[in-house]
């Protein structure tokens, strides 16, 4: 009996890793030449253009003073560095010598041409979602576009066993939902090319939905918040913290000009993401993704103008001769007031913004409000053409931290954030690739 | 290469990205109008305008404002004409004049943002613009000043 057993065990493990193998293995996509590449109709290609900006995939396939799409970004995991793949159309050491079905691949089940598994760093869960259509567009602006590179992309930086491609399979087996994006025909049309855009190509989740421990976005807690290169990417959510709830059309805004009249500015790892990225969609994709994202948030369009967090902050921002007792409010003062005082709300714009209401202020961590005092806004983020000077060089640690803490108190109402001094020190000490 | 536009007119600066923008003004540039006061962001004296919003250009790294549009104190009128660069000279606001560009590119914004300002809030704004004179009560009687005339300015077209 127990021989019995163990023999059906025996052969239930050799099926399963038989099984797995067969998952697992890929074989080589047979390389082709510049003139074996099919011909691309110009709206195609323009339409591949959008689409690679929507997916901001040069942002993370180009390394800083590096040409465009030659790869070798960092990209900082918790298992170890790993570098962004050359994707121009060199065919040696880019993917000059990819044909059409093997980008596909690539794009919609993370295996190469040659078969090998790609790390989840590249979001192909996410990829996965669009038409083929759509990924077709993207290679043939990339083919016809983008001038090849030689550039050999570095060797992943990870330990054994986590370099070894084949563990990839089990991790898909596991995490990943291959296949297209099957429209929900509850929810109108706007909404499933809102989803369909922000679940395939623009990746939200890859930055704003929490990770396991193994790196695989928790399906359950969908858009709830993470942390991103020491910044943090808010939930987009009904849990956002921001003072003013998001609606569907400040979605849209944002996305189109870098900030949010009530919400804050696209700074840090999202100031690409708007400005090399989503800003090229169609109005019409823009306002799909707003309303996909506002019935996310559930903000309703009414008056901002009134919002409670909003007229508590202008009412708190007012002159008073109590703001000599307190060293942010006195800094505050004569550093920030100056472009972020407002009289009423009626003076509040994108280039006014108010901070007591601003997801920055507003979060649970500090970061990206300290982020900001620290470095500024270059006028390549945020609203764009604008800049907020960087205060690293005139402001001490102790000083930031009670600007912090006067904008976290006095402004927002909120709960102290704790240690704040020494999170200003982690910061400053932090060198961002943004 | 660091490329913006100032006054409208493109430059194009090899030098440090990390070079505060007050000193491209200055020593590469040559517009000696823009001031440095304090270098750590917290008198004024330094403030441009970038995009229309007004900056303290010596704690702004140049190559945060690549591709963006700058004024300074001599481009804010060709003709030095700005409303409030008029009341400045009738009321003769300054006194040392050392910070008044500064004084000047800040309350343009002010009235920009808050057409009819009232004391606070000309002392909210204008807090982060030091005058080592104390000049403060003719600086907050020219913004209201000028603040009346270019409503007048707006409502004749």
């Amino acid at each position: 009996m127990l021989r019995s057993t163990l023999s059906a065990l025996a052969i239930a493990g050799v099926l399963a890793a038989g099984g797995f193998g067969l998952y697992a293995y890929h074989g080589a996509l047979p390389a082709i030449t510049a003139a074996e590449r099919p011909q691309f109709a110009p709206e195609v290609i323009e339409q591949g253009r959008i689409l690679a900006s929507a997916g901001y995939c040069a942002t993370c396939h180009t390394a800083a003073g590096g040409a465009p799409f030659a790869g070798n970004y960092p990209i900082v995991t918790a298992f170890g560095t790993i570098y962004a793949s050359n994707i121009t159309p060199d065919p040696k050491t880019g993917i000059g010598s990819w044909s059409p079905e093997a980008f596909r691949r690539a794009m919609h089940e993370g295996v190469d041409a040659k078969g090998r598994h790609l790390f989840p760093a590249f979001p192909f869960d996410h990829f996965t979602k669009m038409t083929d259509a759509d990924v077709d567009a993207i290679y043939a602006y990339i083919m016809t576009s983008v001038a090849p590179v030689e550039e050999e992309t570095k060797a992943p930086g990870l330990p054994f066993p986590l370099n070894q491609r084949i563990l990839q399979a089990g991790w898909k087996l596991l995490f990943v939902d291959f296949g297209r994006y099957v429209p929900d025909e509850t929810r109108s049309e706007d909404w499933n090319r809102g989803a369909y855009l922000a679940q395939g190509v623009a990746h939200c989740g890859a930055c704003h939905t929490p990770r396991n421990p193994v790196g695989a976005e928790i399906k359950s807690e969908a858009y709830a918040g993470a942390t991103i290169d020491s910044w943090t990417a808010p939930a987009l959510t009904a849990a956002n913290p921001s003072g003013v709830p998001w609606t569907a059309a400040d979605f849209t805004a944002y996305l189109k000009t870098g900030a949010g009249v009530y919400h804050g500015v696209a700074a840090g790892p999202m100031g690409p993401v708007v400005h090399a990225g989503l800003r090229e969609l169609p109005d019409a994709d823009l306002a799909a993704i707003g309303v996909y994202l506002g019935a996310e948030t559930g903000g309703e369009t009414g008056a901002p103008e009134t919002a409670p967090a909003l007229t508590a902050s202008i009412a708190a921002g007012q002159p008073d001769p109590a703001y000599r007792l307190d060293q942010g409010a006195r800094l505050y003062a004569s550093a920030c007031a100056s472009c972020h005082y407002n009289a009423s709300p009626a003076s509040v714009s994108a280039a006014r913004p108010d901070l007591g209401i601003n997801s920055a202020t507003r979060l649970d961590d500090p970061s990206n409000l300290i982020h900001v005092i620290l470095d500024g806004v270059a006028a390549n983020e945020g609203a764009g053409g604008t800049v907020m000077p960087a205060f690293r060089g005139a402001l001490s640690d102790d000083e930031i931290a009670a600007i912090a803490a006067y904008l976290r108190a006095d402004r927002a109402g909120l709960a102290p954030w704790p240690e704040l001094a020494a999170k200003v020190a982690a910061l400053r000490a932090t060198v961002t690739t943004h | 290469m660091i490329e913006f536009k100032i006054n409208g007119r493109a430059v194009s600066l090899d030098i440090d990205p990390e070079t505060p923008l007050m000193w491209a003004i200055r020593d590469d540039i040559g517009l000696t109008g823009t001031k440095y006061g304090c270098g750590i962001g917290l008198c004024g004296a330094c403030t441009v305008h970038v995009g229309g919003r007004p900056t303290r250009s010596c704690i702004t790294p140049v190559k945060d404002v690549i591709g963006a549009e700058i004024t300074t104190i001599e481009g804010l009128s060709p003709t030095g004409e700005h409303p409030v660069q008029k009341v400045w000279r009738d009321l003769q606001v300054p006194q040392c004049g050392y910070c008044q560009s500064g004084q000047i590119m800040t309350a343009a914004a002010l009235i920009k943002d808050i057409p009819e300002p009232t004391d606070a809030d000309i002392d909210a704004v204008m807090t982060g613009n030091v005058c080592r004179c104390m000049t403060y009560n003719r600086i907050r009687d020219a913004v209201r000043t000028a603040a009346a005339a270019m409503k007048e300015e707006a409502t004749n077209g």
